[in-house]
């Protein structure tokens, strides 16, 4: 056990200085796009005086040399303080932490279905490979797995809300429902059902196919065939021998996925106005948000890493032969 | 002219507290409740109206905060917190009488107090605008607790349209005085005298606002509340005008093709006014110090070489008007006479083209140019795309630049462009939205929507710094026409389209969209059907 305390201290380590990187270089590069957020906010208003824009400038320590405003950011974050939005006159860490849980759920969601869904749809291909299931499962998971997402989500609103009228079209709850408890949780989950689906569909495609191709390769190897000349049930070898085996990919492209969770999906919490963080830091680039953007990329990339050293760990709990190696 | 003034104050003074200026159907009896829903995109920053006047802000903020004044769809000036107001002869001073019985959200009694710090300190320190208007002041005083005192320095007969809920906003003293007004943390939580009051805001969702039940207008506002919904995506929002979702879209929350659609909807209505007060002009901006853009022949032949009725009919869907010239049909002072007229002629523009000296080249090729498109959405690249292939065929090739809001904004105020679109808004008075464009004390490097295009003409000069100084109407009209022939003439930007923007309302709201600050009004009249 000691082997892995010493591993997580060390990738622990590691991740301080792979943050380091990733705040000074998106610091420098967010200010290489034309225009700063008190241009931006003079434009939107359709006037400006250079008093207004200096005003903004100077409030915002924009005035300042950029190596001071480095040098103000860092201090701050060693506080664990991530700043103000020029914009919003708000803590980042409050910006960010209303709405990553939103984010969470909807992702978290669509990966859960993905894989429950994917594996399962994945395996029954496998043991039945070649035969009209494997067919029907494969084409399906090519359908789904080229067709664009925002068309998909456009499709399956306008069959299960305006055809058929059971799910909202938009939205995370009923506002002024006054619902609380068990009709609240409902009522979200309603509205996630169309989205986290239109999300999922892609993912468990990747899924069921990935887990198809993982479970037709450990069948040729020679434990499987050991275990049938032993005579073991077929169930058990599909179960225990092939699937626990072909799952070591699954765990692998799962983890990286799990940047997802953070990151959030731009496109679906756009099409299904969604309350995320994907929106929230595609916002914050078109207005030059400098310190929102940072802060969502620094609190994503830390999760991205404890993501990472999570898939290492379970390594070693879906096949005891890996060893936690540094 | 001083009867006009006499005829301003004293309509306003039978306005007081009557019922007169309201829509005929708003004097029977009302049904009181129901919450309005209505379309948020995108996202404002925050709410303080007086430290933001952006688009989606407004539209939010002008239910909480509010203004002296209103104006009706002509632009007739009418009562908001201010009952009664008059001019002075000469012009000079201008004397608010306030509504009574107002309060603030917080209970705090709304006096002149309020209005001399919004307009002295408040305004002038953070909104450009307001201090363009209140700098115009030598004093602003408050003589009693319900009036205020505006003198001026010089004349400037446009006073009364500076006090707009977005061009000045009255903001509480007792919570801003002494403070630094843009971090100060009531701005979470604004406190206004309006209809409507702040509840919540979960960002990437929704805002609330409910009934004020110690609104000043007796008996008003019948609404419960006010819920805007923040929809990102333009297919998301017609879907929720059609599924009856959300009551209100407004401005570019639908697409222009997706209007006609749906307003034969049988529960929409569709309005097209309710943008009187910014009346903006959508144009091809030209930056005047490079060749061949400062040959006003070329110019001229770009003006007959587009056809802005297509633009109108096949861009906009008949939303909108073709531009004439610099002043808007909705703003005061424009002359339809006064312009010079640039009907579609590809002869024209050609013959203009050659005498300049510019003879087609290989592939009839007369010039290249450079053209950025605006950053605000689809439309606009509709358009762009259209004036890119009506330019080819007089032979000037276009090539189409991208950037995203803050980069086209960073290049426009930099004067780093060839020529670009760009549309401006007009603020119902030609000194207040007009002149920044073509006078040349307002070039300045770096700040857009300035004279960025390098244009100086002394004469317009002298007639935008004169004609706000007459009191006599009749001159004042005189020098607005002879500066519409001159611009018209030298056609410093080539104007495209007076835009319009529809207003599409759930039939089972009334009242919702009765003046020219439309969708950005306070709704204190609306009511359910």
């Amino acid at each position: 056990m000691g082997g892995r305390l010493g591993f997580i201290a060390q990738r622990l380590v590691k991740a301080v200085f792979v943050i380091l990187g990733i705040i000074v270089l998106n610091f420098l590069l967010i200010r290489l796009a034309p225009g700063d957020p008190a241009l931006v906010l003079a434009g939107e208003a359709g006037a400006a005086d250079p008093k207004f824009v200096d005003d903004l400038r100077r409030e915002f320590g924009l005035d300042l040399p950029l190596w001071r405003q480095l040098l103000i950011y860092m201090q701050g974050i060693l506080s664990f303080d991530l700043g103000f939005s020029y914009r919003q006159k708000q803590p980042i860490l409050d910006l960010i932490l209303a709405r990553l849980p939103q984010t969470i759920l909807l992702t978290g969601t669509a990966l859960t279905f993905a894989i429950v869904v994917g594996v399962s749809l994945g395996a029954m291909a496998a043991r039945h490979v070649g035969s009209w299931w494997d067919s029907a499962i494969t084409t399906l998971a090519l359908l789904v797995y080229a067709m664009p997402q925002f068309w998909l989500g456009l499709m399956l609103v306008l069959l299960f809300s305006v055809q058929l009228g059971w799910l909202p079209t938009f939205g995370m709850n009923t506002i002024n429902s006054g619902f609380a408890g068990l009709e609240h949780a409902l009522d979200v989950g309603r509205h996630l059902i169309l989205p986290s689906l239109t999300l999922g569909l892609f993912f468990m495609a990747v899924y069921a196919r990935l887990t198809r191709a993982s479970m037709l390769e450990v069948a040729d190897l020679d434990f499987v065939r050991t275990g049938r000349a032993k005579g073991l049930p077929e169930g058990r070898i599909q179960r225990r021998y092939i699937l626990r085996n072909a799952l070591l990919p699954v765990v692998t492209y799962a983890g990286l996925q799990a940047g997802y969770l953070v990151g959030g999906s731009i496109l679906i919490e756009t099409v299904f106005a969604w309350p995320g963080i994907g929106r929230l830091a595609f916002e914050a680039v078109l207005v030059r948000d400098y310190n929102l953007l940072l802060g969502i990329f620094i609190v994503a990339s830390v999760l991205v890493i404890a993501f990472n050293l999570l898939t290492d760990i379970l390594y070693t709990v879906v096949d005891p032969r890996i060893e936690m190696g540094t | 002219m001083a009867s006009r003034r006499q005829v301003l104050g004293s309509a306003a003074g039978l306005l007081a507290g009557a019922t007169l200026g309201l829509p005929r159907t708003a004097r029977a009896q009302q049904k009181r409740g129901g919450v309005l829903t209505a379309i948020l995109n995108p996202e404002p920053p925050l709410l303080v109206l007086g430290l933001n006047q952006q688009a989606p802000t407004q539209l939010v903020a002008g239910k909480i905060y509010q203004g002296l004044l209103r104006y009706d769809f002509d632009l007739k000036p009418l009562p908001s917190l201010a009952k009664s107001w008059t001019v002075s002869p000469d012009g000079l001073t201008y004397t608010f009488t306030l509504q009574d019985g107002v309060k603030w959200h917080d209970g705090a009694p709304f006096t002149a107090d309020d209005v001399v710090f919004s307009c002295t300190k408040f305004l002038p320190e953070v909104h450009p605008r307001a201090r363009a208007s209140f700098d115009r002041c030598e004093s602003i005083t408050a003589p009693n607790a319900s009036t205020v005192v505006f003198k001026l320095k010089d004349v400037f007969e446009p006073f009364l349209y500076a006090f707009l809920p977005a061009g000045a906003p009255m903001m509480p003293k007792h919570i801003y005085d002494g403070t630094d007004y843009r971090a100060n943390p009531k701005n979470a939580t604004p406190i206004g005298t309006g209809p409507f009051k702040f509840k919540e805001w979960v960002r990437g969702s929704h805002i609330t606002l409910v009934r004020n039940d110690d609104y000043w207008k007796p008996g008003r506002p019948f609404l419960d509340g006010v819920t805007y919904r923040v929809i990102p995506d333009a297919a998301a929002r017609a879907l929720a005008i059609e599924t009856g979702q959300v009551d209100l879209a407004q401005g570019n929350d639908v697409e222009a093709f997706d209007v006609q659609r749906l307003a034969a909807l049988p529960h929409v209505e569709l309005h097209k006014r309710g943008y009187e007060t910014v009346a903006p002009i959508s144009w091809i901006e030209i930056n005047h110090r490079t060749a061949p853009f400062g040959d006003k022949r070329f110019r001229q032949a770009m003006m007959h070489a587009i056809d802005r009725d297509f633009i109108v009919k096949n861009i906009f869907f008949g939303l909108g008007r073709p531009a004439s010239g610099p002043i808007n049909t909705a703003t005061r002072f424009h002359d339809a006479k006064a312009v010079k007229r640039y009907p579609y002629d590809l002869k024209k523009a050609e013959a203009l083209l050659e005498e300049m000296g510019l003879k087609p080249g290989a592939g009839g090729i007369r010039a290249r140019i450079k053209m950025m498109v605006l950053p605000y959405g689809e439309v606009w690249v509709r358009q762009a795309e259209y004036v890119k292939q009506a330019l080819r065929r007089v032979g000037i090739d276009v090539t189409l630049e991208s950037n995203d809001a803050g980069g086209w904004v960073k290049r426009i105020g930099d004067w780093d462009y060839e020529t670009s679109f760009d549309f401006v808004s007009q603020f119902m008075d030609p000194a207040m939205g007009v002149a920044r464009t073509y006078i040349s004390s307002n070039i300045r490097k770096g700040v857009p929507f300035t004279n960025t295009m390098g244009y100086v003409n002394k004469r317009v000069d002298e007639l935008f710094e004169q004609a706000p100084k007459q009191t006599d109407a009749a001159k004042a009209q005189a020098m607005y026409s002879e500066l519409q022939a001159i611009l018209t003439e030298e056609v410093p930007v080539v104007w495209l389209t007076e835009l319009e923007f529809p207003v599409l309302i759930n039939r089972k709201f009334r009242n919702v969209n009765i003046d020219a600050n439309g969708p950005n009004s306070e709704f204190d009249e609306a009511h359910l059907a």
